[in-house]
């Protein structure tokens, strides 16, 4: 009998299912990362009455409470207390915990893959709907809701119903100046912020094989911005040797072991898939969020024009905007260069190559993913070229991506920022968000305005 | 968890399309212990000012009024994994929530809370939403045993969900308590997996 085709996503998920049923299955779990917000799962493993199944398999990481300045921590003492709590849940369990002052704590988006923790062909969750970014490896990561934090603690399993598949090829080849944020923004735009719901999506295609693994992550940790809970890329050479270097990934024998499993994990060449969209990258420019909604953006030399409806009203409204006003040259008030999606290293060196030798015309915080980036970026300079623009250097973690640590826009200020969402009160209540790349945010802020990246002579990478 | 059999309530009109779980709860409240009643975050932001007043155009009643069934807007519940945002709901008396397209994480934490997510066509949450809008007073039923909803006497329309979500809001069915019974199953499962790929485990070889 032959094999019956497969897709990347197909195989991983039958690799790990132990049992069925009806149109649930019960999938092992590789790897369970843990934060702050964990604290409603803790609670009902410990009203369950049982004790942690895999604690080698579970990781803590503070972030999402993590100030960007630590002075500030005891400003507010509900905070605090959220760290503290997790501080005291994993060492009840006898979890590792990177905790502040951990030289490896971070984002666990950022953190988790820069250490290894993150392989190909994994299950792996967290409470947290951008743990699409894991997928960057071809690991099937996807986020999920406190009860579910509580039982794969309790059993290191999770019952869940399979997803559709969905393909998202993207030919062609980004032009210089324009980022994978752009591309991830032009692909939102296209199928809508409900365009891959109930999907798990695999990007293919040879602009995205040509994409570093930073890369890979920005794009695949957007992908919740269409509703999709899992979006990958196969593992190929970028990603064997991004895992070589990584400080808890296997090593020697047991590298060739894993690695071998590894190449087995593509989807078969005449797969079907249930739903499948085709990009151009040659078609995509730097793009701005108007809205209140990560599918309304445009492309900022596009007019902008958008089309007469309530839900177009009411974010125009929101964000103080009018059709007719465009939005190249629109002031903001703040920047934000940032969070899981635009954090790492080679968004920090776009931003740096922007504001190297400049001065920022508005408040600009810029925040490392991760300490190893914090420290990376310093070693190489990148820090002191923030500093000397007058942007804030900030301490790794969420920061201002989320209005729940101390770090917060002001009611109806305007602010560019790397982030990924641009809800209504996402950064605070009344906060207008516009995300852009890295390298148009630090435009932004040495113009105090919407600029085209383009037409300043600072070259940004993909 | 409370099981979910029939509900008759009036129904709640949240038209707006995506409706995401960052505007359902703000993330400061998040910190909150459940005791605290999370039904006094529901939708925040747009019941109340900065000051903490009401708005004159809150989405919701201060008092729900006997509603526990929820006609949400495309996307309802897209954005952040919180399920936040699913006690919210369900703290402030909801039971049901009926929407063109619910998102995926927020269904499922749903699930897990005896929150019933039912997705209809668009034709037939307009003929819903119609009818509410007539009589904004008037009860509907929603029969999770006959997967149906029905309306003044005679007008009915049938949904679908999935066996395993309709069994666990029906029995109220804890997962935890539930995979025990495939303890063993696990087990031997994880046994086989780790000892054919060991590197899983960060640190062990
Ligand atoms: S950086 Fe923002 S989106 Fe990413 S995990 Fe933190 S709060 Fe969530």
């Amino acid at each position: 009998m032959t094999q019956p085709s497969l897709t990347l996503f197909e195989k991983i998920w039958r690799q790990h299912v132990i049992a069925s049923a009806g149109e649930f299955d019960l999938l092992w779990v590789d790897r369970h990362f843990v934060h702050e917000g964990s604290f409603h799962a803790f609670d009902k493993l410990d009203g369950s009455g049982r004790p942690l199944a895999y604690p080698e398999l579970t990781f803590g990481i503070a972030d999402h409470y993590v100030p960007s300045n630590l002075a500030r921590l005891d400003d507010d003492p509900e905070v605090a207390k959220m760290i503290r709590l997790l501080e005291d849940n994993t060492a009840k369990h006898q979890l590792t915990y990177l905790g502040l002052g951990h030289s490896d704590r971070g984002i666990v988006h950022v953190a988790a893959p820069e250490l290894g923790l993150t392989l190909p062909g994994l299950i792996i969750v967290c409470g947290d709907s951008h743990t699409t970014t894991h997928g960057a490896f071809g690991a099937l990561a996807m986020g999920i809701g406190a009860t579910e934090v509580a039982h794969v603690l309790a059993t290191q399993t999770l019952w869940q119903r399979r997803p559709k598949t969905m393909r998202i090829h993207v030919d062609g080849k980004l032009d210089a100046g324009v980022t994978t944020k752009d591309l991830a923004l032009h692909i939102i735009h296209q199928i809508g912020t409900g365009g891959a719901t109930g999907h798990a999506v695999e990007y293919t295609g040879p602009a995205v094989a040509a994409l570093s693994m930073d890369a890979r992550m920005t794009l695949c940790n957007m992908t919740i911005e269409a509703g999709a809970r899992v979006g990958m890329v196969a593992p190929d050479e970028t990603t064997y040797a991004w895992l070589r270097d990584a400080p808890q990934a296997p090593k020697e024998e047991s590298f060739v072991q894993a690695e071998r499993h590894w190449r087995t994990l593509y989807s078969d060449p005449d797969v079907h898939y249930d739903k499948a969209v085709t990009v151009d990258a040659n078609e995509v420019a730097p793009r701005i969020t108007w809205g209140t909604s990560p599918e309304q953006s445009i492309a900022v030399d596009e007019p902008f024009s958008p089309s007469d409806s309530e839900a177009t009203r009411s974010s125009l409204d929101y964000m103080g905007l009018s059709v007719g006003r465009p939005i190249l040259g629109l002031a903001v008030d703040q920047v934000f260069i940032g969070s899981c999606t635009n954090s790492r290293l080679s968004d920090l060196r776009d931003a740096a190559r922007v504001l190297d030798g400049g001065t920022v015309k508005v408040p600009t915080l810029i925040v490392a993913g991760s300490n190893r980036v914090k420290a990376q970026a310093e070693a190489e300079g990148l820090a002191e070229i923030f500093r000397s623009a007058g942007a804030r250097w900030g301490e790794s973690g969420c920061s201002m991506c989320v209005a729940m640590n101390g770090d917060s826009v002001a009611p109806g200020q305007r602010c560019a920022s790397t982030s990924n969402r641009n809800f209504p009160g996402r950064q605070g209540p009344g906060a207008r968000t516009h995300l852009m790349s890295p390298a148009m945010a630090a435009a932004a802020a040495l113009n105090g305005k919407i600029v085209d990246v383009r037409q300043s002579a600072a070259g940004v990478s993909a | 968890m409370k099981p979910v059999t029939q509900v008759t309530s009036p129904a709640l009109l949240l038209l707006d399309a995506n409706i995401d779980t960052d505007q359902i709860i703000p993330a400061r409240f998040l910190r909150k212990p459940r005791s605290s009643g999370y039904h006094h975050y529901l939708l925040y932001d747009a019941r109340y000012d900065m000051q903490g007043q009401p708005r004159p155009g809150s989405p919701i009643p201060e008092s729900q009024g006997g509603a526990k069934i929820v006609l949400a807007g495309h996307n309802i519940g897209c954005g952040s994994s919180r399920e936040g945002a699913v006690y919210a709901f369900v703290d402030y008396g909801i039971q049901v929530i009926i929407s063109t397209k619910i998102a995926d994480i927020f269904r499922n934490n749903a699930i897990r809370n005896g929150l019933l997510p039912i997705m209809l066509d668009q034709a037939q949450f307009d003929s819903l939403v119609a009818y509410c809008q007539a009589r904004p007073h008037a009860n509907l039923t929603v029969d999770l045993q006959a997967c149906e909803i029905r309306w003044e006497t005679d007008s009915c329309l049938a949904f679908e969900i999935d066996d395993g979500s309709r069994e666990r809001l029906l029995e109220g069915i804890d997962d935890i308590q539930a995979t025990l019974d495939w303890e063993q199953k696990i087990d031997i499962f994880a046994k086989d997996y780790l000892t054919e790929r060991p590197w899983v485990v960060p640190g062990r070889v």
